[in-house]
């Protein structure tokens, strides 16, 4: 086939152009967090003292600080990361400011705690489902993000993938923290960033499979 | 013509196709094909590769703009998303002839102001990846793409219905960039 023949099929197939991978990779992530939205209503839900802590629990509003500052510049990373010549760029120093204010919360959490009672905060009730719940609540937007992913063109596949794990395990985290009690900057700083590690790695993984275009 | 002049001139055409303008599109892929063809000899050259399948990652390129070219950001210069796209496959075609290159986007600009005579087309043979699709399927990219009939007559030829043909059309080109990423290449085919 010569080059010329090519360019005609295009030509006649031109009519066939997606939409905006910009459009694709919002509708996909809104898509997967409605599953997991679902999912969570119908299997955790809000815990009891919800709309009392959005109140009165600076702890409680400081996980959300944390959950959307992590979410939010991870959706614009993996909006320009779909597009082959756009790289992460300066919003990666977003993020950046996520582990700054993690640490001084951390900090000021051990200023207003007994040293005797740290061990007990960081540990909090339910680490182990906050390992576990947090990832199962990312897979629909991870499977979601990476679906937006393939329809784009990344130059860097396992790239990609990490920041769309870090997108999932953002708004996963996000709904796990409407559910959970432990609100401590200390259980906060333990156990999401391991928890976030593990979805990563799961999109990174994935990512260097199936975004190759 | 300078960059900046070229650049323009891309995006608009680019944007009138997308708009479903069959002449703009035409015009577009024959000049980026001719400019990649540049590109991509001097990527050759660089990375001491013989120039035989030179074509051959043209066309990959171009499919490869065509299948994602709802991934150019409009407000933004065309050129750069074009070298990336190029880039991409260049290193991809490298690496499966063995190849450790690093290819920089800022090079591949320097390769395509450098600009440089057009040799003669290797007109390369893509049996090897056409061998990916059914007879039926042959036989519309035959049809239309080497032989220039419209989806209408391949339809009525064939029995089927005009979108069932473009339908199949893109399945076609589907599997081709799909065979071209699978494709072993060996270091010299002919």
């Amino acid at each position: 086939m010569k080059t010329d023949d090519l360019i005609n099929g295009l030509v006649a197939d031109n009519a066939t152009v997606a939409p905006p991978i910009s459009r694709t990779v919002l509708l996909s992530l809104l898509a997967g967090t409605a599953v997991a939205a679902a999912i969570f209503a119908t299997t955790m839900g809000l815990r009891g003292d919800f709309f009392w802590s959005i109140v009165n629990s600076p702890r409680f509003i400081f996980k959300f600080v944390v959950t959307l500052g992590v979410a939010i510049p991870a959706y614009f990373i993996v909006r320009r990361l779909a597009r082959p010549e756009q790289p992460a760029g300066r919003l990666v120093w977003m993020l950046a400011i996520v582990p700054l204010m993690l640490t001084a919360a951390v900090l000021l959490e051990m200023s207003v705690i007994p040293p005797d009672q740290w061990k007990i905060y960081q540990v909090g009730s339910n680490s182990m489902m906050c390992m576990t719940l947090i990832p199962a609540l990312s897979l629909a937007p991870l499977a979601a993000v990476l679906y937006a992913l393939r329809q784009g063109a990344p130059a860097n596949p396992t790239l990609a993938g990490a920041f769309g794990g870090l997108l999932s395990v953002g708004v996963g985290a996000t709904l796990y923290a409407t559910h959970c009690v432990d609100d401590s900057p200390l259980f906060l700083a333990t156990w999401y960033p391991l928890a976030a590690a593990i979805v990563i790695a799961l999109g990174a993984l994935l990512g260097s499979r199936l975004l190759r275009w | 013509m300078d960059r900046q002049k070229r650049d323009t001139e891309w995006s608009e055409l680019m944007r009138a196709s997308i708009m479903g303008d069959g002449a703009a599109y035409k015009r577009l892929l024959a000049e980026l094909s001719r400019t990649l063809r540049s590109t991509v000899r001097r990527g050759f050259a660089g990375a001491g590769v013989s120039p035989n399948d030179v074509e051959d990652v043209v066309q990959e390129v171009v499919l490869a703009i065509h299948m994602k070219r709802h991934t150019w950001d409009q407000s933004k210069p065309i050129g750069p998303w074009v070298m990336a796209i190029a880039r991409n496959k260049l290193i991809d075609d490298l690496r499966r002839r063995g190849r450790r290159t690093e290819v920089s986007i800022d090079g591949m600009l320097d390769i395509l102001e450098a600009g440089g005579q057009e040799d003669a087309i290797h007109a390369s043979d893509l049996r090897k990846v056409l061998t990916g699709l059914n007879d039926r399927q042959r036989d519309i990219v035959q049809a239309i793409a080497v032989d220039g009939h419209s989806a209408k007559d391949v339809a009525d030829r064939l029995g089927m219905t005009e979108v069932a043909v473009r339908v199949a059309l893109h399945r076609c080109l589907k599997t081709l960039s799909q065979t071209y990423q699978e494709r072993p290449t060996q270091e010299t085919t002919k």
